[in-house]
């Protein structure tokens, strides 16, 4: 009679022998390594890597190859993975200023110390399908101009500009204090600066896309201007409590984008050029620019600036940014809510009913007055 | 409050040792739980008030209940005895994940029996056998925040919960009756704990709200998106918010349970047929099923092996 309509152990285990299928698709295709994923993929994985906030190539290879390219997917599973990590301490600040540059573009200047270096973009390429790359082609090489030239180390723009006062120099945040850790502690409201960054870091690419784009449009406008763009290498350093002095753990590829805004002054401050950051792991131009007109956005009541537009509303702006908790939320809906929905068809049902009785009596009452 | 069951509450709290494997007893670190421990201790001394902790991101999705599994981490002994239910049921497909989840990361014993659990989680409902002084039930909440869908701001609602300010629950409630004739709320019915703060109960119906009051065990709330943790200390006052002239009402069904002829559960509708055709079955399964097991039977219950599919 009543048959189990609740699912159970056994179709788990056979929905996910189903699901390893599907993510290798045809057997007679060869079969994804995750170091190809890495190596020709890779922007996918500096995704991953920043939504994920972890730095590891190759996990975000192998998380890529197990969500069969779902990359937010395989940032959840990054993230879920990092929480397993013991957290030893706090590395020293990143000097992006003694950056070993691959490309760096400055759209307020059109030559600066170190240069412009274009490196590898697709800015100028035609977006048109190139059919010779699904039979493998031959590369050139790269000529050591192109590589070398101007490259090397260039002082950042806005410590260029800072001797004027045109620009606003950096923040003047203490220096000893500890930055906040949103993976440690709750975010409250008013955040700082520190947190702030953060979650944009983290933040989902689309949605920081969508709302510094929105900016541009009018919801907020900011008047922006890429100071400067600079990707490549720098140093992490960490110092060990035992050892009392900072050694390397390596290098990082890191993305840094100083956006200058035009700013009319306020009450609080006077005219001059403001600035958004962006940063991001790897090679993320779209992120660190949209991160960077966020940014500017957020800092709206700092500068007294009327807040009027979604892109300036810090808790707005902050709870939603984390695609991992928002695919979660909206995914959730796929679980049971028929003890919910239960509930509610009781309730329908009763104010069905008094909805028709109240018909029939309105209409009792119109046919009374008639007759 | 007599100071048995508090005992029994701090100690459920304050138990728990490392495990072995590659992964931590019951995956988080020990540093992680005695975070989230001392939010639940917070929790417990100031019942109804939500408090902030650092959610970690864990291997299920947010909305698949990572505060309750969070919290059920923090708290879960090699000794313990999880039960895990979804909709009331121990066989609904999250329910069954979650409890293979700690059966593999804490290794503890699982079961599906409510009075043999010494930890139940739950998602949407409250077990129909009371709860005793030595169980502990963690619920999984979506929305903490009992007056979000009233104002939107966490900076807002944290002031109205420090001021004690529930004017505008109050007046949502009466703008109910105003336009309805009653409140039109059927779950996530808000209660007011220890006379003080104004809870969400998660969205069980409220139907179950009676049970929250002067409860025996040990009541744990996680919300892991949101970042919350709350709870309902043994023996607290939990009153569902209404009106003299308008007092509360839990949801009431028409039709006994069709299995085990029970008139005081929380029921589900189970269509039958494209014809209108419906039967009502109690939600809590491990309650129907002992019901039947005792004898008491249902206008369509059948004799012999189960008729629901039953936990391995």
């Amino acid at each position: 009679m009543y048959v189990a309509v609740k699912g159970g152990e056994k179709a788990i285990a056979a929905a996910h022998r189903l699901l390893a299928h599907e993510r290798r698709g045809d057997l007679g295709v060869a079969e994804l390594a995750p170091e190809q994923v890495r190596e020709q993929l890779s922007l996918g994985c500096d995704r991953v890597m920043n939504e994920g906030s972890l730095y590891d190539r190759d996990l975000a290879a192998l998380a890529i190859k197990q969500s069969r390219g779902d990359l937010i997917e395989a940032a959840f599973l990054v993230r879920a993975f990092r929480t397993t990590l013991p957290r030893f301490g706090y590395s020293l600040p990143i000097d992006t200023a003694a950056m070993e540059i691959r490309r760096r573009i400055s759209a307020t200047f059109k030559d600066l110390p170190g240069g412009q270096v274009l490196g590898p973009t697709f800015d100028y390429t035609h977006r048109l399908i190139d059919f010779a790359l699904a039979a493998g082609v031959e590369l050139a090489v790269p000529t050591e101009a192109e590589v070398a030239a101007d490259a090397g180390v260039a002082p950042r723009v806005t410590d260029l500009l800072a001797h004027d006062d045109l620009v606003e120099p950096d923040g003047e945040g203490d220096l000893d204090a500890a930055p906040g850790d949103i993976t440690r502690d709750p975010i409250r409201f008013p955040v700082g600066r520190d947190i702030r960054l953060q979650s944009l870091a983290r933040g989902d690419e689309g949605y920081l896309l969508a709302l510094g784009y929105s900016t541009q449009r009018g919801y907020g406008s900011s008047h922006p201007f890429a100071g400067e763009i600079r990707l490549g290498e720098v140093e992490v350093e960490f110092v060990p409590e035992e050892l009392g002095f900072a050694v390397s753990l390596g290098d990082i590829t890191v993305t840094e984008c100083q956006m200058i805004n035009k700013f009319a002054g306020s009450a609080k401050v006077p005219p001059r050029f403001t600035r958004g950051y962006g940063l991001g792991f790897g090679h993320v131009e779209r992120k660190a620019m949209a991160m960077a007109l966020v940014d500017r956005a957020l800092r709206a009541s700092d500068l007294g600036e009327e807040i009027v537009a979604p892109a300036q509303d810090e808790e707005f702006v902050l709870m939603h940014a984390d695609n991992i908790q928002a695919t979660g939320f909206v995914e959730h809906l796929k679980l049971p809510h028929y003890v919910d929905f239960q509930a509610e068809l009781g309730l329908v049902r009763q104010m069905r009913a008094e909805f028709e009785q109240t018909r029939a009596a309105i209409a009792a009452d119109l046919k009374e007055a008639a007759e | 409050m007599t100071l048995e069951p508090m005992r029994a509450a701090a100690s459920a709290v304050l138990e728990g040792g490392p495990g072995e494997g590659e992964y931590n007893f019951a995956y988080l670190d020990e540093q992680t739980k005695r975070m989230i421990r001392r939010a639940i201790l917070k929790a417990i001394a100031i019942p109804g008030y939500q408090v902030p902790f650092a959610s970690r991101d864990m291997p299920m999705p947010y909305g698949w209940g990572t505060g309750g599994i969070q919290v059920t981490a923090a708290i879960l002994g090699p000794d313990d005895r999880l039960k895990v239910i979804d909709q009331g049921a121990d066989d609904t497909t999250n329910a069954v994940s979650i409890r293979a989840f700690f059966a593999r990361t804490a290794g503890v014993e699982t079961t599906t029996r409510t009075h043999e659990a010494s930890v139940i989680q739950t998602r949407h409902r409250i077990p129909e056998l009371a709860l005793g002084a030595d169980q502990v039930l963690v619920y999984q909440v979506p929305i903490p925040e009992p007056l979000r869908f009233l104002e939107p701001r966490e900076t807002e609602t944290r002031v109205m919960h420090a001021l004690a300010d529930y004017g505008l629950m109050h007046v949502k409630l009466y703008e109910d009756i105003a336009t309805h004739g009653h409140i039109a709320k059927t779950y996530d019915y808000p209660v007011k704990v220890e006379g003080r703060y104004v809870m969400d109960p998660s969205p069980t119906p409220k139907f179950d709200n009676p049970k929250m009051d002067n409860c025996a065990g040990l009541q744990l709330f996680g919300a892991g998106r949101e970042k919350r943790i709350y709870a309902i200390p043994p023996f607290t006052s939990v009153k569902s918010l209404d009106f003299e002239d308008y007092p509360f009402e839990p949801n009431k069904f028409d039709a006994p349970c069709a299995l085990c002829g029970a008139t005081d559960t929380y029921l589900d509708e189970v269509i039958t047929d494209d014809r209108g055709g419906r039967m009502f079955v109690c939600s809590d399964t491990d309650h129907c099923e002992d019901r039947q097991a005792s004898g008491h039977r249902g206008h369509l219950h059948v004799d012999g092996p189960a008729a629901r599919g039953t936990v391995a």
